[in-house]
């Protein structure tokens, strides 16, 4: 580590006191030993509890063992990829992963901006604020709790969700919407939109607050209503933010969620709805963390990564090629 | 600004929209609480909504009675505080050196740290790292467990490099040392981003379940939001309620539910949140912005 960054920064002549012979490098970092000294305690727990389980990656071609340990397992090559890939679970779990997160991208991520252009709407700032303050708070609380509200509120007997629908007549019986495992991918996500919906809509409601109202004055001189307005200008201002998560959020479309799939379907012990509800991630904490089956889990999420950080660069090469913001 | 026709059905469905999305966040919260205050075997007749039909302290007492349940909360708050003063100190010193002007090494520091926000090694090689460390089911690994935030970092070294040189050189004059400096002159001043990123911290390690379900295995190590879960799957309220024999008379067992006990250990472990939400409303908004927009 430190032979490479040395070399990089002397190729660099990052040295602007001094000519940059090496000693002269180890010279200034004595000199300034304290603010190094700032610095290692961070760069070593970085390097221990971050490199080293990417190095750790390895497993996955081997058959570790936690009391064997690494040097003394054998290597298998690509086994527990084909074993994967050939598993009988492998279609469903990359079926789901995709349609939630797909799901997930069509309607929490616009969400938001929907919020944040009504909220932009509002003229009562009192009302605006209690919107806001009331839609940002399930952001800050847990999934655990998250989950708990909703395994109340869709409950079979005497759930609120379920009273309502029968007093409005739209169903003849309480449903156990939890048990059907068709529906889960809709709560999954509705849920999803509850808890971030307004917290996500505070960077949007930043960027529209960066529009120059000039803008808006010379629309409604020329006779744009507001629906016109929101289309013509506030959109069009804010879209280089709405790009940048849109990237992000294409660079996580492996990520269909954890916390809430785990949760969500937890006290279902029967498993139902499992045949909708797996996914990379909850797979790999199941086949590692649960069933002890470190190579397997190990492949199946190196693979999710793989393909996680390829899209998040073919994203950003293709809103860079449209001229459009980009993360780097 | 005057509304013609079609700006004023824009507004009515607007207010109409917002109404019923404040409602549908507001009420489960509303709801929870007021079932949690309500005795058990009244709610379970349906129909408890808006106040509470039978009203009773004696899940919170149950609750609150159950031993568990306090050496849990004791992990969390000891976890919260401890965990958020180790993670803003080492990652506030940090950023501070980074931040300097003519650091050897700076540009590889960097590397290193940014590097890890685009590649993780995954929860299996970070299991086995921790297993091999002997920090399984130890406290030690509640606290360091995210130890270092390079998001954090790196709004933290945003904000010291804007810091006048002035302020700092005037008491270098005085003799103070370069961390006297620091602990002296630049963290008093940086109140607001400690604030933020202190708040945002703080919450994430009191509603974090999952490390200790997956690193912890003694139960008395467990924090609340991991005994939560538990609870909510109603795996531990069952024996919650066979402990009501040695507190309670034989009326109140009847009366308790074991969802009524569920609805007040939901709220045990969310009002903490909520009281210092006001607190964070100040400051998240910055947060969200920054945390965001970083690159």
């Amino acid at each position: 580590m430190k032979s490479d960054a040395t070399s990089m920064l002397n190729d660099k002549g990052l040295a602007p006191m001094q000519k940059s012979k090496n000693n002269g490098v180890w010279a200034r970092f004595f000199r300034q030993w304290d603010y190094q000294l700032m610095i290692l305690p961070s760069i070593a727990f970085i390097i221990v509890f971050s490199y080293i389980p990417m190095w750790g990656v390895m497993i996955s071609f081997k058959d570790y063992n936690l009391f064997t340990g690494f040097s003394a397992s054998p290597w298998v090559g690509f086994t527990h990829f084909k074993m994967f890939f050939e598993s009988p679970e492998f279609w469903t779990i990359m079926r789901n992963t995709l349609a939630i997160s797909l799901l997930k991208l069509a309607f929490a991520f616009p969400a938001p901006i929907i919020l944040a252009l009504m909220l932009n709407e509002i003229r009562n700032m009192a009302f605006k604020r209690v919107v806001q303050t009331v839609t940002y708070i399930p952001h800050f609380i847990s999934w655990v709790v998250v989950s708990g509200l909703v395994f109340s509120m869709l409950a079979a007997d005497n759930g609120p969700v379920n009273d309502v629908l029968l007093q409005f007549n739209l169903i003849k019986e309480p449903i156990n919407w939890l048990s059907i495992p068709e529906y889960f991918w809709g709560i999954l996500v509705s849920v999803g939109v509850w808890k971030e919906i307004g917290f996500g809509s505070i960077v949007y409601l930043a960027a529209i607050a960066g529009i120059d109202p000039a803008l808006y004055e010379a629309a409604a001189m020329d006779g744009a209503n507001r629906i016109k307005q929101i289309f013509l200008i506030t959109i069009p201002s804010i879209t280089p933010v709405i790009i940048i998560f849109l990237i992000l959020g294409i660079g996580n479309i492996l990520n269909a969620g954890f916390e809430d799939i785990l949760l969500m379907t937890k006290n279902l012990t029967n498993g139902i709805v499992m045949p909708y509800a797996e996914v990379i991630d909850t797979y790999v904490y199941q086949m590692g963390i649960m069933n002890q089956r470190f190579s397997y889990a190990t492949a199946a999420g190196l693979f999710k990564s793989i393909i996680s950080v390829t899209l998040l660069f073919i994203a950003n090469g293709i809103a860079r090629k449209l001229g459009k913001a980009s993360l780097w | 600004m005057k509304l013609n026709f079609s700006d004023k059905v824009l507004q009515v469905i607007i207010y109409f929209v917002l109404i019923l999305l404040s409602f549908i966040t507001f009420y489960p919260f509303w709801n929870s609480l007021v079932m949690s205050f309500n005795v058990g075997s009244d709610t379970s007749l349906g129909g408890v909504t808006f106040w509470p039909r039978a009203f009773t302290l004696e899940n919170y007492q149950i609750v609150f009675k159950e031993k568990q349940i306090f050496t849990a909360y004791g992990v969390t708050i000891a976890r919260t505080l401890i965990g958020t003063f180790v993670s803003m100190f080492f990652t506030s010193l940090f950023a501070y050196a980074l931040s300097k002007k003519g650091i050897v090494f700076k540009k590889g520091y960097m590397i290193i740290c940014i590097v890890t926000m685009y590649f993780s090694g995954g929860l299996i090689p970070y299991f086995i790292l921790v297993y091999n460390l002997h920090l399984y089911n130890t406290f030690t690994f509640l606290i360091i467990h995210g130890m270092v935030n390079v998001y954090n970092m790196i709004i933290f070294r945003t904000f010291f490099a804007e810091l006048p040189d002035g302020l700092e050189e005037s008491a270098r004059i005085d003799g103070c040392s370069n961390f006297g400096v620091f602990f002296k002159i630049v963290l008093p001043i940086s109140g607001p981003v400690v604030a933020t990123l202190g708040l945002f911290t703080a919450v994430g390690l009191w509603n974090d379940w999952f490390t200790p379900a997956v690193f912890i295995s003694d139960q008395n190590l467990i924090p609340l939001q991991t005994l939560l879960v538990q609870i909510v799957n109603a795996g531990t309220t069952a024996s919650l309620i066979q402990n009501l024999n040695t507190y309670a008379q034989s009326a109140v067992q009847n009366s308790v539910t074991v969802k009524a006990l569920q609805m007040a250990t939901m709220m045990v472990a969310t009002l903490p949140i909520l009281f210092i939400y006001p607190f964070l409303q100040k400051y998240f908004v910055k947060g969200a912005l920054v945390g965001s927009l970083k690159e």
